[in-house]
Protein backbone atom coordinates (compact mmCIF):
# COMPACT_ATOMS: atom_id res chain seq x y z
CA UNK A 1 0.00 0.00 0.00
CA UNK A 2 2.04 3.24 -1.58
CA UNK A 3 -0.97 5.44 -1.03
CA UNK A 4 0.70 7.11 1.96
CA UNK A 5 3.73 8.37 -0.35
CA UNK A 6 1.24 10.27 -2.37
CA UNK A 7 -0.15 13.62 -2.65
CA UNK A 8 -3.72 14.84 -1.65
CA UNK A 9 -4.09 15.05 -5.95
CA UNK A 10 -2.80 11.79 -6.51
CA UNK A 11 -4.48 9.91 -3.65
CA UNK A 12 -7.68 11.59 -4.80
CA UNK A 13 -7.18 11.00 -8.67
CA UNK A 14 -7.33 14.78 -9.11
CA UNK A 15 -4.81 16.55 -11.55
CA UNK A 16 -2.73 18.90 -9.98
CA UNK A 17 -4.32 22.42 -10.71
CA UNK A 18 -6.36 25.01 -8.96
CA UNK A 19 -9.97 24.78 -10.57
CA UNK A 20 -10.81 21.06 -9.97
CA UNK A 21 -14.19 19.32 -10.74
CA UNK A 22 -15.84 18.98 -7.70
CA UNK A 23 -18.16 16.60 -7.90
CA UNK A 24 -15.05 14.33 -9.79
CA UNK A 25 -13.71 14.77 -6.13
CA UNK A 26 -16.66 13.75 -4.29
CA UNK A 27 -16.80 10.37 -6.20
CA UNK A 28 -13.35 9.81 -5.94
CA UNK A 29 -13.18 10.76 -1.99
CA UNK A 30 -16.40 8.21 -1.70
CA UNK A 31 -14.80 5.54 -3.72
CA UNK A 32 -11.70 5.71 -2.01
CA UNK A 33 -13.13 5.60 1.72
CA UNK A 34 -15.07 2.91 0.80
CA UNK A 35 -12.29 1.28 -0.26
CA UNK A 36 -10.23 2.03 2.53
CA UNK A 37 -12.67 2.08 5.53
CA UNK A 38 -11.71 -0.02 8.61
CA UNK A 39 -14.49 -1.72 8.96
CA UNK A 40 -13.22 -3.63 5.56
CA UNK A 41 -9.87 -4.87 7.74
CA UNK A 42 -11.64 -6.18 10.89
CA UNK A 43 -10.25 -9.53 10.27
CA UNK A 44 -6.44 -8.51 8.53
CA UNK A 45 -3.65 -8.92 10.65
CA UNK A 46 -2.75 -5.78 12.86
CA UNK A 47 -0.31 -4.08 10.63
CA UNK A 48 -2.41 -4.03 7.83
CA UNK A 49 -5.43 -2.53 10.25
CA UNK A 50 -3.25 -0.02 11.36
CA UNK A 51 -2.01 0.88 7.85
CA UNK A 52 -6.04 1.11 6.68
CA UNK A 53 -6.63 3.45 9.53
CA UNK A 54 -3.65 5.93 8.31
CA UNK A 55 -4.97 6.12 5.01
CA UNK A 56 -8.59 6.79 5.90
CA UNK A 57 -7.03 9.47 7.70
CA UNK A 58 -4.99 10.96 5.15
CA UNK A 59 -7.83 10.30 2.40
CA UNK A 60 -10.07 12.70 4.83
CA UNK A 61 -7.23 14.89 5.13
CA UNK A 62 -6.82 15.39 1.39
CA UNK A 63 -10.21 16.05 0.73
CA UNK A 64 -10.82 18.39 3.66
CA UNK A 65 -7.79 20.33 1.81
CA UNK A 66 -9.16 20.01 -2.03
CA UNK A 67 -12.55 20.61 -1.14
CA UNK A 68 -12.07 24.36 -0.07
CA UNK A 69 -10.83 26.82 -2.15
CA UNK A 70 -8.32 28.53 0.42
CA UNK A 71 -6.90 25.54 1.49
CA UNK A 72 -6.72 23.79 -2.07
CA UNK A 73 -4.65 27.02 -3.16
CA UNK A 74 -2.25 27.03 -0.09
CA UNK A 75 -1.52 22.99 -0.47
CA UNK A 76 -0.78 23.49 -4.31
CA UNK A 77 1.29 26.55 -3.31
CA UNK A 78 3.09 24.15 -1.06
CA UNK A 79 3.74 21.44 -3.38
CA UNK A 80 5.38 23.82 -5.95
CA UNK A 81 7.89 25.22 -2.88
CA UNK A 82 6.13 28.35 -1.84
CA UNK A 83 5.28 28.81 1.75
CA UNK A 84 2.38 31.25 2.23
CA UNK A 85 3.41 32.43 5.67
CA UNK A 86 -0.09 32.74 7.13
CA UNK A 87 1.41 32.58 10.79
CA UNK A 88 4.46 35.12 10.25
CA UNK A 89 3.51 37.20 7.22
CA UNK A 90 1.44 40.13 8.52
CA UNK A 91 2.13 43.00 5.94
CA UNK A 92 -0.63 43.09 4.25
CA UNK A 93 -1.60 46.13 1.54
CA UNK A 94 -3.28 48.61 3.85
CA UNK A 95 -6.64 49.08 1.61
CA UNK A 96 -7.00 45.20 2.22
CA UNK A 97 -6.19 45.84 5.72
CA UNK A 98 -8.44 48.87 6.13
CA UNK A 99 -11.30 47.49 4.34
CA UNK A 100 -10.86 44.54 6.41
CA UNK A 101 -11.48 46.85 9.65
CA UNK A 102 -14.42 48.73 7.84
CA UNK A 103 -16.45 45.40 7.70
CA UNK A 104 -15.55 44.73 11.15
CA UNK A 105 -17.02 47.67 12.19
CA UNK A 106 -20.08 46.88 9.92
CA UNK A 107 -20.78 43.48 11.76
CA UNK A 108 -20.39 44.91 15.07
CA UNK A 109 -23.13 47.87 14.55
CA UNK A 110 -25.37 44.86 12.81
CA UNK A 111 -24.44 43.11 16.36
CA UNK A 112 -25.56 46.11 18.01
CA UNK A 113 -28.81 47.41 16.34
CA UNK A 114 -30.41 43.79 14.97
CA UNK A 115 -29.85 44.41 12.11
CA UNK A 116 -29.92 41.41 9.93
CA UNK A 117 -30.37 42.93 6.70
CA UNK A 118 -26.69 44.91 6.62
CA UNK A 119 -25.14 41.69 7.19
CA UNK A 120 -26.83 40.38 4.38
CA UNK A 121 -25.62 42.71 2.18
CA UNK A 122 -22.48 42.57 3.89
CA UNK A 123 -22.17 38.59 3.12
CA UNK A 124 -23.39 39.14 -0.59
CA UNK A 125 -19.86 41.85 -0.45
CA UNK A 126 -17.64 39.49 0.62
CA UNK A 127 -18.56 36.91 -1.50
CA UNK A 128 -18.65 39.05 -4.88
CA UNK A 129 -14.97 39.86 -3.15
CA UNK A 130 -14.45 36.13 -3.06
CA UNK A 131 -15.12 35.07 -6.40
CA UNK A 132 -12.90 38.26 -8.41
CA UNK A 133 -9.75 36.83 -5.68
CA UNK A 134 -10.67 33.13 -6.96
CA UNK A 135 -10.41 34.52 -10.66
CA UNK A 136 -7.04 36.19 -9.86
CA UNK A 137 -5.92 33.30 -7.66
CA UNK A 138 -6.39 30.80 -11.11
CA UNK A 139 -4.71 33.44 -13.12
CA UNK A 140 -1.48 33.52 -10.91
CA UNK A 141 -1.60 29.63 -11.25
CA UNK A 142 -1.68 29.21 -14.95
CA UNK A 143 1.47 32.54 -15.45
CA UNK A 144 2.90 30.17 -12.03
CA UNK A 145 3.10 33.80 -9.98
CA UNK A 146 3.24 31.96 -7.15
CA UNK A 147 4.32 35.11 -4.69
CA UNK A 148 1.69 36.87 -6.06
CA UNK A 149 -0.42 33.70 -5.71
CA UNK A 150 0.50 33.17 -2.44
CA UNK A 151 -0.83 37.07 -1.28
CA UNK A 152 -3.72 36.29 -2.45
CA UNK A 153 -4.15 32.91 -0.36
CA UNK A 154 -3.15 34.99 2.69
CA UNK A 155 -6.39 37.61 1.46
CA UNK A 156 -8.35 34.45 0.93
CA UNK A 157 -7.65 33.53 4.25
CA UNK A 158 -9.00 36.95 5.57
CA UNK A 159 -12.37 36.88 3.61
CA UNK A 160 -12.98 33.23 4.75
CA UNK A 161 -12.45 34.29 8.50
CA UNK A 162 -14.89 37.38 8.02
CA UNK A 163 -17.50 35.14 5.83
CA UNK A 164 -17.97 32.79 8.84
CA UNK A 165 -18.04 35.56 11.19
CA UNK A 166 -20.76 37.28 9.61
CA UNK A 167 -22.74 33.64 9.15
CA UNK A 168 -21.95 33.64 12.83
CA UNK A 169 -23.50 36.95 13.75
CA UNK A 170 -26.31 36.06 11.25
CA UNK A 171 -27.50 32.66 13.03
CA UNK A 172 -26.88 34.42 16.48
CA UNK A 173 -29.58 37.22 15.63
CA UNK A 174 -31.97 35.13 14.46
CA UNK A 175 -32.19 32.90 17.26
CA UNK B 1 -8.36 27.42 26.49
CA UNK B 2 -7.62 29.43 29.24
CA UNK B 3 -6.29 33.24 29.29
CA UNK B 4 -3.33 34.14 31.93
CA UNK B 5 -5.10 36.77 34.01
CA UNK B 6 -3.02 39.62 32.69
CA UNK B 7 -4.50 38.68 29.26
CA UNK B 8 -7.93 38.60 30.67
CA UNK B 9 -7.29 42.32 32.55
CA UNK B 10 -6.03 44.03 28.97
CA UNK B 11 -8.66 42.04 27.01
CA UNK B 12 -12.06 43.52 29.64
CA UNK B 13 -10.39 46.52 30.00
CA UNK B 14 -8.61 47.50 27.29
CA UNK B 15 -5.98 50.54 27.33
CA UNK B 16 -5.97 53.41 24.67
CA UNK B 17 -8.25 52.13 22.63
CA UNK B 18 -8.88 54.63 19.77
CA UNK B 19 -7.75 56.88 16.82
CA UNK B 20 -5.54 59.69 16.41
CA UNK B 21 -5.43 61.91 13.24
CA UNK B 22 -3.53 59.73 10.58
CA UNK B 23 -3.04 62.87 8.59
CA UNK B 24 -0.92 64.69 11.56
CA UNK B 25 2.84 64.83 10.51
CA UNK B 26 3.52 63.61 14.15
CA UNK B 27 1.40 60.55 14.20
CA UNK B 28 2.41 57.24 12.75
CA UNK B 29 -0.25 54.74 11.54
CA UNK B 30 0.59 50.88 11.71
CA UNK B 31 -1.98 48.43 10.06
CA UNK B 32 -1.02 45.18 10.15
CA UNK B 33 -3.15 41.52 9.49
CA UNK B 34 -2.94 38.31 10.63
CA UNK B 35 -3.92 35.52 7.40
CA UNK B 36 -4.35 32.80 9.94
CA UNK B 37 -6.79 34.03 12.55
CA UNK B 38 -7.67 36.83 10.44
CA UNK B 39 -6.97 39.01 12.78
CA UNK B 40 -6.52 43.36 11.96
CA UNK B 41 -4.80 45.67 14.21
CA UNK B 42 -4.11 49.31 13.67
CA UNK B 43 -1.85 50.95 16.08
CA UNK B 44 -0.92 54.62 15.73
CA UNK B 45 1.73 56.65 17.66
CA UNK B 46 2.22 60.67 18.47
CA UNK B 47 5.77 62.06 19.23
CA UNK B 48 6.18 65.26 20.73
CA UNK B 49 8.66 67.68 18.95
CA UNK B 50 11.64 66.08 21.71
CA UNK B 51 10.75 62.91 19.32
CA UNK B 52 9.47 60.55 22.51
CA UNK B 53 6.04 59.01 22.03
CA UNK B 54 3.47 60.87 24.06
CA UNK B 55 0.36 59.25 22.74
CA UNK B 56 -0.15 55.36 21.64
CA UNK B 57 -3.86 54.29 20.18
CA UNK B 58 -4.95 51.14 18.84
CA UNK B 59 -7.68 49.53 17.20
CA UNK B 60 -8.01 45.77 17.29
CA UNK B 61 -10.63 42.92 15.88
CA UNK B 62 -9.03 39.75 17.04
CA UNK B 63 -9.06 37.43 19.77
CA UNK B 64 -8.57 38.36 23.63
CA UNK B 65 -4.75 37.88 23.21
CA UNK B 66 -4.60 39.94 20.00
CA UNK B 67 -6.45 42.25 21.91
CA UNK B 68 -4.52 42.39 24.99
CA UNK B 69 -1.38 42.62 23.17
CA UNK B 70 -1.63 45.68 21.42
CA UNK B 71 -3.33 47.26 24.88
CA UNK B 72 -0.16 46.20 26.53
CA UNK B 73 2.18 47.56 23.60
CA UNK B 74 0.05 51.03 23.55
CA UNK B 75 0.94 51.10 27.68
CA UNK B 76 4.72 49.97 26.72
CA UNK B 77 4.93 52.90 23.53
CA UNK B 78 4.37 56.41 25.87
CA UNK B 79 7.64 57.84 27.25
CA UNK B 80 9.59 55.90 24.37
CA UNK B 81 12.09 57.33 21.08
CA UNK B 82 11.24 55.96 18.05
CA UNK B 83 14.14 53.80 18.17
CA UNK B 84 13.40 52.66 21.32
CA UNK B 85 9.93 51.48 20.24
CA UNK B 86 11.32 50.11 17.71
CA UNK B 87 13.31 47.27 19.94
CA UNK B 88 10.17 45.91 21.34
CA UNK B 89 9.84 42.26 20.58
CA UNK B 90 7.62 39.53 20.23
CA UNK B 91 8.85 37.99 22.77
CA UNK B 92 9.12 39.99 25.67
CA UNK B 93 5.16 40.59 25.35
CA UNK B 94 4.33 37.39 25.21
CA UNK B 95 6.41 36.51 28.12
CA UNK B 96 4.52 39.85 30.28
CA UNK B 97 1.14 38.24 28.84
CA UNK B 98 2.04 34.40 29.69
CA UNK B 99 0.95 33.72 25.90
CA UNK B 100 0.67 29.92 25.14
CA UNK B 101 2.56 28.88 22.05
CA UNK B 102 -0.62 28.90 19.57
CA UNK B 103 -0.78 32.35 20.51
CA UNK B 104 2.37 33.70 19.89
CA UNK B 105 1.63 35.01 16.60
CA UNK B 106 -0.50 37.92 18.29
CA UNK B 107 2.58 39.22 19.83
CA UNK B 108 4.31 38.64 16.19
CA UNK B 109 1.30 40.70 15.32
CA UNK B 110 1.68 43.88 17.80
CA UNK B 111 5.78 43.47 17.57
CA UNK B 112 4.83 44.23 13.61
CA UNK B 113 2.60 46.94 14.40
CA UNK B 114 4.71 48.82 16.36
CA UNK B 115 7.53 48.74 13.25
CA UNK B 116 5.09 49.82 11.16
CA UNK B 117 3.65 52.60 12.70
CA UNK B 118 7.47 54.04 13.14
CA UNK B 119 8.40 53.20 9.82
CA UNK B 120 5.00 55.04 8.79
CA UNK B 121 6.08 58.19 11.09
CA UNK B 122 9.63 58.30 9.92
CA UNK B 123 8.43 58.44 6.55
CA UNK B 124 6.67 61.89 7.29
CA UNK B 125 9.32 63.31 9.18
CA UNK B 126 12.15 65.01 7.32
CA UNK B 127 15.57 63.26 7.86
Amino acid sequence: MDLLQRNYFELLAIPAQFNIDLALLDQHYRQLQTEVHPDRFVNASPNERMQSMQVATQVNAAYQTLKNMTARARYLLQLNGVDTLDENNTIMPTDFLMQQMQWREVIEDANTHHDIASLDALLNEVRSIAKSLALELNTQFNLKTYLDASETVRKLSFIDKIISDINHAIETLEN
Amino acid sequence: MAYSDKVLDHYENPRNVGTLDKNDPNVGTGMVGAPACGDVMKLQIKVNDSGIIEDAKFKTYGCGSAIASSSLVTEWLKGKTLDQAAEIKNSAIAEELALPPVKIHCSVLAEDAIKAAVADLKSKQPA
